[in-house]
């Protein structure tokens, strides 16, 4: 069977406009909540969020590096994102030259859970103000979800499949996921797969929040508004960003003499076929998503030592953690679990994609990022290492992510430091 | 250059992020400064916005250069 490796990682996040700036703010325990900048929020019931920051900021983000002045005009954030981060991993990976024959066989799949929704907002009111005629004419293919797979493919010349997921906060995980399987499936040598998400607008944070989704208790204090498995927390924080992957045949990369980070040996997908906000109460998708993930790895409970929870600070986590349970054991047999939605917010689309790079770092420096802000641990938390505050080394061999999204999607996925 | 010229060539600069001095009267939007269709359909909303003068379609595609954006909303502005 062909094996599926990592040899490249991009991120945007509200912690840093790279991999590296990131993983040592979620690390040291910082925050990229804060109050929203974005448009003016001071009508809205919740006012902060994880933006990612501009470029004047130690943590900033450069769109000018990686993307052509005439695109960040046309499209909206998100894409902007996932064109940056697909460079990243490129770069990393050391793929930004490659040969005709090796384009013909390298593809994307990088989504979005909602797309271009800043630009579709400003766009209508545009409409109804000014008339059909004022209409950008790059407005559709600026906010389309598929758009950031496309941009890319066109940037480097990338001929391989071309495919984005649409499976709301699950789209990260379902992306890298199915990419690993068209890689295997050899359709294709080298993937870009993850997800990107940019939608702290008026109509996005409303919207969240007229569903009751959003942390709004906290507006006071954005540093602990996110506060997974904690006994005050409140709704989720909305964060934006992207995390793209380099996957890559194992072979293939062993040929050129990459560095490869780690294979991924699981993928596991289910539906709660229950509601279309609220997860199941007996978290039987989830269970099952984990279930097959490990089976797929050939992993048992022990095998696990991190779990990169959902954990989206919402009453969610007590579901998702009884699960955990049942699949890894009360104790998680010695596995952490963390939630980073703490540090970074809810990434939604971009989630599962940034949250699997930070389980592959986990493995790379045998360390496992805190859940910030769990100073009063919700029942049934006892026995269980949810790294509260603080950053532990400890040895990470394999490490689960999970992601559930609106409409009962479930995504896991095991990564596995290479035999 | 004219006022029209100054106020045409900012707005070609904006939109396609190219170098000032790319952009004189006889630079081809398409050749010379990397636009495609729906950039030229982008550029001709931000004129008529910016000089107050309608472009129709059957004008609009008889736009290719820089001068031609030029001599048609200096003909047919105010």
């Amino acid at each position: 069977m062909r094996r599926v490796v990592v040899t490249g990682l991009g991120l945007v996040t509200p912690l840093g406009g790279d991999v590296e700036t990131t993983w040592a703010n979620l690390l040291a325990g910082e925050s990229g909540i804060g109050p929203i900048t974005h448009f003016d929020a001071s009508n809205q019931k919740c006012t902060i969020a994880g933006e990612v920051k501009g470029k004047d900021h130690p943590w900033g983000f450069d769109a000018d590096k990686r993307v052509d002045h005439k695109i960040q005009r046309q499209v909206d954030p998100f894409i902007v994102f996932g064109i940056d981060a697909a460079g990243q991993a490129l770069e990393d990976a050391g793929l930004t030259e490659m040969t005709h024959e090796q384009k013909l066989r390298a593809g994307c799949s990088i989504g979005s859970g909602i797309g271009g929704l800043p630009g579709i907002e400003l766009e209508s009111v545009n409409l109804h103000e000014r008339g059909p005629g004022r209409v950008s004419p790059h407005f559709v293919h600026g906010r389309l979800i598929n758009l950031i797979s496309g941009q890319v493919s066109i940037k480097y010349g990338l001929m391989g499949p071309n495919h984005a997921v649409v499976t709301a906060c699950s789209t990260g995980a379902h992306s890298i996921g199915d990419a690993a399987r068209m890689i295997r499936d050899d359709d294709a040598d080298i993937m870009l797969a993850g997800g990107a998400e940019a939608t702290i607008c008026p109509i996005g944070i409303a919207g969240f929040a007229q569903a009751r989704a959003l942390n709004c208790s906290f507006n006071d204090r954005p540093t602990e508004a996110s506060r997974p498995y904690d006994k005050d927390r409140d709704g989720f924080v909305m964060g934006e960003g992207a995390g793209v992957v380099v996957l890559e045949e194992y072979e293939h990369a062993k040929a050129r003499g990459a560095k490869i980070y780690a294979e991924v040996v699981g993928y596991g997908l289910s539906g709660d076929a229950y509601h279309v906000t609220a997860p199941h109460p007996d978290g039987a998708g989830a269970e099952n998503a984990m279930r097959m993930a490990l089976k797929k790895a050939g992993l048992s409970a022990g095998d696990i030592d991190y779990v990169n929870a959902h954990g989206t600070s919402t009453m969610a986590d007590t579901i998702e953690l009884a699960a955990v349970k049942r699949v890894l054991g009360n104790d998680l047999s010695g596995a952490s679990m963390s939630s980073t939605k703490s540090a970074i917010g809810h990434l939604l689309g971009g989630a599962g994609a940034v949250e699997s790079i930070f389980c592959i770092l986990a493995i790379r420096d045998q360390i496992v990022p805190p859940t910030l802000n769990l100073t009063n641990p919700d029942e049934g938390t006892e026995g269980v290492d949810l790294v509260p505050l603080k950053a532990r080394k400890r040895p990470v061999r394999a490490a689960l992510n999970n992601s559930f999204g609106f409409g009962g999607t479930n995504a896991s996925l095991v990564v596995k430091a290479l035999d | 250059m004219s006022d029209t010229a100054d106020r045409v060539k900012k707005i070609v600069v904006e939109h396609l992020g190219v170098e000032e001095d790319k952009v004189n009267p006889e630079a081809s939007f398409i050749d010379d400064l990397g636009a495609d269709s729906l950039d030229i359909v982008e550029l001709v909303m931000a004129f008529e916005e910016e000089f107050g003068v309608e472009i129709p379609d059957d004008a609009a595609e008889k736009i290719n250069t820089v001068g031609d954006a030029i001599k048609y909303i200096d003909e047919n502005a105010g």
